[in-house]
This record gives C-alpha cells, sequence and structure tokens, in this order.
C-alpha cells in the first residue's frame, strides 16, 4: 500500500514540476514562435500558437537591418571581461575570508550582498555622471568595470561557499609536507576548487550577458552589447513583434546553448555548493 | 635529532586563554602521549609545534633551533591528521609522494620510497587509487605514508585513531607502536583515550584546561598521581573517591583507592557494604559497592568471585596504595 501511495505522490510531483518548468520556459518558447510569424500573424488575436505560416524572412530583415555580429561581439567581450576581472579580485578576497576569516569576515560578507538589494536606479544617476565626466559612456572598458562591480558580491559570496567546503586541513596537510603558498595554491587548493570556480565563471557570463539595465543606459553604439540590439526593434512607431522577437531569439541563442551544455556545472553552482 | 622543548608556550584566541604556558622537552626517539579530555587544549598545543598556530609567546625549539617563528614547511615535521587529511583529487601514489615532490627529490628515488611505504603499509595494491575509493583505515594508512616517506625529524598524531572501529584501532595501535620501534623517531601522539596513552607511551603528558597536570611514565602516573585529576584520568575503571569524615581520619580532603587496591575479606572490613551492581569480564568482575560511610564504590574482585547483587560484602583497602589529597586538589605525600 505505503508503495503505491508514494508512487503516485512521486507521479503528482513529477506533474506538477514539469507544468512549472513549462509555465517558466513558455515567454521564451513564445519568442521563438513568434520570430518565426509573420508580423500578421504574430498580432493575430485570438494567438496562433503552431499552425501558422513558417518564416525565416523576421531573422533576413534583422541580419540586413542592423549587424547583430558587432552587438554579440560586445557580449561576448563584456560577459568575459568582466568575468575575468572580477574573478581576479574575488579569488583572493573569498579565499582569505574562507581560510583566515577576521571577527568581522561574516559582516563585510552581508554588506557585499546588500549592495544588491539596492534597486539600481539609486545609483544610476551619480554613475552616469562619472561616465559622462570622464568619457566612459559608451566605451567597453567602463562597462566592463560596472558589470564587474555589479556582480563581485555574488562572485565572492560563491567562491567563499565553495572555498568553505574545502577542509583547511587538507591545506595544513600541504603545508605540513613542505608546500610554500605558491604551490599550495597550484597544486592542492585550485584543482579542489575548479568545479567552483568553473559554476561561477558560467553563472557570471549568464548574468553579465542578460544585463539590460546597465549596458541600454551606459551604452548607445560603440559598446553596445545584445541588449540594445533587442531593444532597437521596441520601437514607438509600430509593433513589429516577429522582428523584435527574431532579435531576441539572437540574442539568447548562444546563452541558451550555453546554459544547455553546462546545466550540471550550473545547477551546482546555482546551489551554492549544497549540493556535492 | 628529534628533540623539542616548549619554553613558557602560551596561547590565547580572542579572550579566552586556551594555553597559559606549558614547558616541555621532548627527548629524540621518544613517544610521548598529550593526553588529557576533550577541549583541554592537546590539539591546539600539537598545532604550535607543528606551525599551524602561533604563538602568544615563548618559545619552540627543534633539535636546539629555535622555531617560534619558522613556517610548517621548515620545521621537518610530519603530521597525521584526525580527517587524515588526504588530497582527494590525487592517487594514493600521489599523496604518499607529494612532500618528496615539494622537497625536489628525484623521480626515481620518490618511486623506489613511495613502493617501500605502500609495502610497509599493505597498500601496494591500492597505488593508483583515489582516496575516496579506500576504507578508512586504509586511508589512515596512506596519512602515515605520506609522514614516513619524508623521514620526519620527528612525527604528530593528532587522535589518529578515532575515526576507525574498535577492531581497528586495537590494530593500528599496535602498528604504530611497531613503527615507532622500526624507525626510532619522535613521536607525538594526541589522544583523549586514557588506555591508548597508557598503552603507548613511553611518556605521557595530562593536559587539564590547558595546563600541563603532570608527565611521567605510564606507571608513575598510576602509582603516583600528583592531583585528584590526574588520579582520576588515568586508570580503568577510575580511582574511587571519597570525602567527608573516612577522609577526615586519613588527615586528607578527599582520599582515592583505584579498584583493584581494594581486598574483598572475610567477616568485618574497614568499610561494609551491598553490592548494587556487578560486571563480569571473565578474568575479573568489577563490583559497584554501597558502602557504609565511604559510598559509591567500584572494587575489582577475581574472576572466580561469585557475589550477588544485593548480597553483602566487607571492603579493606590496601593503605599503602592509598592517595590523599588536600581541598585544592593536590597530593598530599
Ligand atoms: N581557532 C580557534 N579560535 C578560538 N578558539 C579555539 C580555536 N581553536 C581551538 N579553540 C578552543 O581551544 C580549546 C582547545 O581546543 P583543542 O586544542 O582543539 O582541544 P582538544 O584537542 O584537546 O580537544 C577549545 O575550547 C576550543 O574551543
Ligand atoms: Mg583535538
Amino acid at each position: 500500500m505505503a508503495r503505491a501511495v508514494s508512487s503516485r505522490r512521486k507521479w503528482t510531483f513529477t506533474i506538477l514540476a514539469w507544468a512549472l518548468a513549462f509555465l517558466i520556459f513558455f515567454p521564451i518558447l513564445w519568442t521563438i514562435l513568434t520570430s518565426f510569424k509573420t508580423e500578421g500573424d504574430a498580432a493575430a488575436i485570438p494567438p496562433k500558437f503552431l499552425f501558422f505560416d513558417w518564416t525565416f524572412e523576421n531573422y533576413g530583415i534583422v541580419q540586413e537591418r542592423s549587424n547583430y555580429f558587432k552587438f554579440a561581439m560586445n557580449s561576448v567581450i563584456l560577459a568575459l571581461g568582466s568575468t575575468f576581472f572580477a574573478l581576479i579580485i574575488a579569488i583572493p578576497s573569498a579565499w582569505g575570508m574562507a581560510f583566515s576569516p577576521g571577527k568581522r569576515t561574516k559582516d563585510l560578507l552581508m554588506w557585499m550582498l546588500s549592495t544588491k538589494m539596492m534597486p539600481p536606479v539609486g545609483a544610476l544617476i551619480p554613475i552616469y555622471l562619472i561616465f559622462r565626466d570622464f568619457g566612459l559612456l559608451d566605451t567597453r572598458g567602463g562597462l566592463i568595470a560596472v558589470l564587474m562591480l555589479l556582480n563581485l558580491p555574488i562572485i565572492i559570496w560563491m567562491l567563499y561557499t565553495y572555498f568553505k567546503e574545502i577542509p583547511a586541513e587538507i591545506l595544513e596537510a600541504s603545508r605540513m609536507d613542505g608546500a610554500s603558498v605558491w604551490k599550495e595554491l597550484v597544486y592542492v587548493l585550485t584543482p579542489m576548487a575548479i568545479p567552483g570556480i568553473a559554476s561561477t565563471i558560467l553563472l557570471n557570463v549568464i548574468l553579465a550577458w542578460n544585463e539590460a539595465f546597465w549596458t541600454l543606459a551606459l551604452t548607445t553604439k560603440d559598446a553596445a552589447p545584445l541588449p540594445q540590439f533587442i531593444a532597437s526593434y521596441s520601437s514607438p512607431e509600430g509593433l513589429f513583434w516577429a522582428k523584435l522577437s527574431a532579435a531576441s531569439t539572437m540574442a539568447i541563442a548562444p546563452i541558451l546553448v550555453l546554459g544547455w551544455f553546462a546545466q550540471k556545472q550550473l545547477v551546482r553552482g546555482l546551489t551554492f555548493g549544497a549540493v556535492k | 635529532m628529534g628533540t623539542i622543548s616548549l619554553k613558557n608556550v602560551r596561547k590565547v584566541f580572542g579572550d579566552h586563554v586556551i594555553i597559559p604556558g606549558a614547558d616541555l622537552d621532548i627527548k629524540n626517539g621518544e613517544f610521548v602521549v598529550f593526553v588529557g579530555p576533550s577541549g583541554c587544549g592537546k590539539s591546539t598545543l600539537l598545532r604550535m609545534i607543528a606551525g599551524l598556530e602561533d604563538l602568544t609567546s615563548g618559545a619552540i625549539a627543534i633539535d636546539g633551533k629555535d622555531v617560534s617563528q619558522a613556517a610548517p614547511s621548515e620545521r621537518g615535521l610530519a603530521m597525521v591528521f584526525q580527517s587524515y587529511a588526504l588530497y582527494p583529487h590525487m592517487s594514493v601514489r600521489n599523496n604518499i609522494a607529494f612532500g618528496l615532490k615539494m622537497a625536489g627529490v628525484p623521480k626515481a628515488e620518490i618511486d623506489s620510497k613511495v613502493a617501500k611505504a605502500a609495502a610497509t603499509l599493505n597498500l601496494t595494491d591500492y597505488l593508483d587509487r583515489k582516496p575516496r575509493q579506500l576504507s578508512g583505515g586504509q586511508r589512515q594508512r596512506v596519512a602515515i605514508g605520506r609522514a614516513i616517506v619524508r623521514q620526519p625529524q620527528a612525527f604528530l598524531f593528532d587522535e589518529p585513531l578515532s575515526n576507525l572501529d574498535a577492531a581497528l584501532r586495537v590494530n593500528m595501535r599496535v602498528f604504530i607502536m611497531q613503527l615507532h620501534k622500526d624507525l626510532s623517531a619522535t613521536m607525538i601522539y594526541v589522544t583523549h583515550d586514557q588506555v591508548e596513552a597508557m598503552t603507548m607511551a613511553d611518556r605521557i603528558v595530562v593536559l587539564n584546561k590547558g595546563v600541563i597536570e603532570q608527565v611521567g611514565s605510564p606507571l608513575e602516573l598510576y602509582n603516583n598521581p600528583d592531583s585528584l585529576f590526574v588520579a582520576g584520568f588515568i586508570g580503568s575503571p577510575k580511582m574511587n573517591f571519597v570525602t567527608g569524615s573516612e577522609a577526615a581520619k586519613q588527615k586528607a580532603h578527599t582520599i582515592g583507592i583505584r579498584p583493584e587496591h581494594i581486598d574483598i575479606v572475610e567477616g568485618k572490613g574497614t568499610w561494609n557494604g551491598k553490592i548494587a551492581l556487578a560486571e563480569h569480564l571473565g578474568a575479573d568482575s568489577f563490583l559497584h559497592v554501597d558502602a557504609d560511610g565511604a559510598g559509591r564504590l567500584v572494587v575489582r574482585a577475581p574472576g572466580e568471585f561469585r557475589g550477588k547483587e544485593g548480597g553483602a560484602i566487607a571492603l579493606k583497602p590496601d593503605m599503602s596504595r592509598l592517595h590523599r589529597f588536600d581541598d585544592m586538589g593536590g597530593v598530599i605525600r
């Protein structure tokens, strides 16, 4: 009897989980579907789900009208650049906090996280003015700095929780074995931390790739990444749902593919090392 | 070679004085055991010797050289941790070889040393496995292998057997003692288990709340404990303590007598009472006696003694084996 009940529960939860996953995925699915419709079908009421005239013309038009690769290139540079510099700062900081914590380490971590609770608009005007006065507007360097600072708290937190999982005694054992700080770092610490560092990189690339608020506010042309590319199709003059959707699909495709292949790493990363 | 000396070594964590000041001289080749209840500062003291923990003040010398400020890697010691602390991403072979690699030993020499250590430790068939594929006892042996290949000045063990089951623990205990004989190296061994301390040590250092209560050979501590604490900690079952009028008769605040130093007599004894409980171990039995005037006493009886629970019993302590303590817990000689 107990078996039957538990198997029924299992089914219920499985169906529920799939339903929820579908619900979450639906907007993306809808965007992708819409990108294959004509503008007429895209705006049709009632909406057409699968039975419409499938067409690739939106992709062609979008490709012709704007330089997708320039935006994509900027996105890649911003995502990788901000992640790279963030790691250079975050690895030593997290290392220090995990292995030789001070009295205020916990407070420091909380304080860093609290900066993520502030609405970004609050910092928009000062940062905009700083960018304007230092000639950083619409530069990749400026944007890399902002994206890095934006995600640094999360990165440090993630790495910190990963490093915390590494038993200090293993590092001490390597010290007893005669390893210098540098050798301890190369032969013992880093190999043990690689899964954690990898998921951190992955998550940060995704966050930076999708960042729209700051990229829309601080770029116009030269440094503009894919969110600008999408935004350029939401014009007030007319509704071009299909083209907007095609642009969006093109913008999210690379990160979607990356996410798909790195699912396992990502789940590990998002649970902040709670799952072994 | 492996002499270790501590001079007024002190450790403070924040506001907590963990080790108020320890002095100790360890001779070359000696097997010294730090024993004491959990939380008394044994690991802290060992880690200070290892260099993993800074000294608040005081000095440590190894082989006559002051190493108080030296990094762990400069002290020439090897340590076996309670958690084994193996490198999880390395094979058994590389775990054992790591210290030699760090020291820049040539590859051929590393291979032969690792092979020799593995043979001693019965690990030859496991050299290519990862630590997670080993049992607890095997991991323990890898940790020991990692220590012995380096031929250190001294070995430090921090409760190395406490994660093993009872049978394996006895085997490993004998193994470590044999290792000490074969290598004749200095070893410092930390444990909270007084049986381990008694069976393994050349000299025992009893710690209580960070203070070295007494240092001596197992028999010295057994026969002449300096304090109530040492008397109660060393020996199993524990020494009986009696306070009140019975102690006052001996001009002491507390008197102590071990279970094996109380005789069971016919007729009337010094203390008379009833057997409350009897533990029969075969070779002998331990009787828990409610004695008039002295309270609950544990008495060792030879195996053939057939006292029944609830039965009357008369006891006579061996007065030459009686320990007297003052109200501060110090011994009165
Ligand atoms: N890093 C530390 N910070 C603060 N207190 C510590 C630290 N390490 C140990 N202690 C304290 O020092 C005391 C002795 O610890 P330890 O040496 O591990 O005891 P033992 O090994 O005898 O069980 C304990 O009360 C412990 O809480
Ligand atoms: Mg300890």
